[in-house]
């Protein structure tokens, strides 16, 4: 693999850009391979990157259904925090975000990580109590955030009308070093350097079945023919529960749409991430220039990824009341992700009943930002059958009364 | 946006009238029962894509609770049904039948 540099653009600029190579390459599968991913999501191709990196298992194969990064990586508003309340929770995102930090430099792919700031609006008193909760527990777990007034609000965001008459800005919960980053650039980064180390990245291969001898799984059965392996992780966010039952077991987790939407694109106006639990809406400007608002899931079972009309309304409806300027804007594209929601509304990365059997899911409402976590967490745990971040996301958590309840901790619908 | 019709009142609705109530049928393990059972009945959810049987109050209209058999992967609703019912009734399995000849069946 040619690395990308400013060297190279020079090197291409001079014989026509004939020079530039394939990110990553497309085989046929073998018959079998050492780790079989299930999912060319982020946190599936992060997990093949971390095995290579971190374990020098690179007899992998990456099988995805349809195209890469096609799924909730491309569907998402690109939103990197660490901002959580429980321990295990903020200890994974925080090293989420840690990765993403130097995440360009390691892939030699440019993610365009906006270290930016997020900043969640407390519009209750309820709320600014809770985040007052949060950033005090935020301290002790070194992840770094801070209460502001609503007069530094004002200052970072000059666009937004503090004094709502229903739900006015009480202050909110900074983290500075939050931001954005390119979603499928994620993808594609750790796409291209799984392909350097040799890994095999499938695309239009969909798993119809996973076979097992003796409760160990043996192979899975795909579109593509039969892939052998000798340990298999199940990646695939919002269709987790098809494949966990082709794979004999049940998991606590349903599946509904979560949308998103983006406006016309318009002259920078506001340069951080703006997160309004209360009313339920987040946005942020893209480098685009369009504004990136997403708002809450549907409550139903739904694997369309398609979005509902009323909860356009109803998000932006909440919007227009801390951001009057957007009454405006036209609104270009909208469009559904499945996510796959979980009761505490923690992920789950666990072993499964199946011996060799691994799945990583349940990241609801906020998976992008775990991208290079997850990855670097299930890596390990699929390496060595153990690892510290993943020891509280585990499945059986949930029989043990051991919740990571961050529904209650964000006190929103998710 | 689904068009759901309440069996106890009759209302015909678009969805934002009903909330939702998550997966129908489930059989209560309670005291005395094993921890597999409970942890099933309370956190494991079949999820299908296709054919799911589901909860749904009619929240602002007659305030009830009924059942409705809908797919998750094209928001078709075959029919609803009160729900006082254990389990599908035969006219409503006829129904997807009809729809959908290749269902598995409510397991």
């Amino acid at each position: 693999m040619k690395r990308y540099s400013a060297f190279a653009i020079a090197r291409e600029a001079f014989r026509q850009h004939k020079g530039w190579q394939r990110a990553w390459a497309s085989p046929e599968p073998r018959a079998s391979y050492d780790v079989v991913i299930v999912g060319a999501g982020g946190h599936g191709l992060a997990t093949a990157y971390y095995l290579g990196k971190r374990f020098g298992i690179t007899n992998v194969a990456v099988i995805e259904k349809g195209w890469l990064g096609g799924g909730n990586t491309g569907r998402n508003t690109t939103i990197i925090r660490s901002n959580y309340l429980q321990d295990p929770s903020a200890a994974i995102y925080e090293k989420s975000r840690a990765l993403y930090e130097t995440l360009s430099q390691e892939l030699n792919y440019n993610i365009m990580f906006s270290p930016r700031g997020v900043m969640m609006l407390a519009q209750t008193e309820h709320e600014k109590r809770g985040y007052l909760r949060t950033e005090r527990a935020n301290a002790l777990q070194g992840v770094e955030t801070r209460f502001i007034q609503p007069s530094e609000v004002k200052r970072l965001v000059p666009i937004i009308n503090i004094h709502g008459p229903r739900y006015p800005v009480l202050g909110a919960l900074w983290q500075e070093r939050a931001g954005t980053a390119r979603h499928d650039a994620v993808a594609w980064g750790y796409a291209r350097a799984c392909s350097a180390m040799g890994m095999h990245v499938i695309e239009q291969c969909a798993v119809t079945g996973v076979e097992a001898a003796g409760g160990q799984v043996t192979a899975v059965n795909t579109t593509k023919g039969t892939i052998g392996c000798k340990k298999l992780g199940i990646v695939v966010a919002g269709h987790s529960g098809a494949l966990a039952d082709m794979a004999g077991f049940r998991l606590p987790v349903e599946s509904v749409a979560l949308q998103a939407l983006v406006s016309e694109p318009i002259k920078p106006c506001m340069d951080v991430v703006v997160m309004a639990n209360t009313v339920h809406g987040y946005m942020s400007q893209s480098d685009k220039g369009e504004m990136v608002i997403g708002g809450g899931a549907d409550g139903y079972n739904n694997y369309t990824q398609r979005g509902s009309w009323h909860h356009i309304e109803e998000t932006v409806r909440a919007l227009v009341e801390t951001f009057p300027m957007i009454s405006r804007l036209k609104m270009l594209r909208q469009w559904g992700g499945i996510v796959d929601m979980t009761g505490d509304r923690s992920p789950i990365i666990s072993k499964t009943p199946l011996e060799g059997c691994f799945i990583n899911c349940g990241w609801g409402t906020g998976g992008f930002k775990a991208t290079p976590g997850s990855g670097w967490a299930m890596a390990e745990l699929m390496a060595k059958g153990h690892s510290p971040l993943t020891d509280a996301f585990t499945l059986t958590r949930f029989r043990e009364g051991r919740f990571i309840d961050e529904s209650v901790a964000a006190g929103v619908a998710h | 946006m689904l068009l759901l019709t309440c069996p106890c009142c009759g209302v015909t609705a678009e969805e934002t009238e009903f909330t939702p109530g998550g997966e129908a049928h489930l059989k209560r393990f309670g005291p005395g029962s094993s921890d597999e059972e409970f942890d099933a009945y309370m956190f494991q959810r079949k999820n299908p894509r296709g054919v799911h049987f589901e909860r749904w109050r009619h929240a602002y209209g007659c305030g009830k609770w009924f059942i409705a058999a809908r797919c998750t992967m094209t928001l078709e609703v075959f029919a609803t049904y009160p729900a006082q019912t254990l389990e599908p009734p035969a006219e409503v399995i006829e129904k997807i039948r009809a729809r959908r000849p290749d269902w598995e069946g409510a397991q």
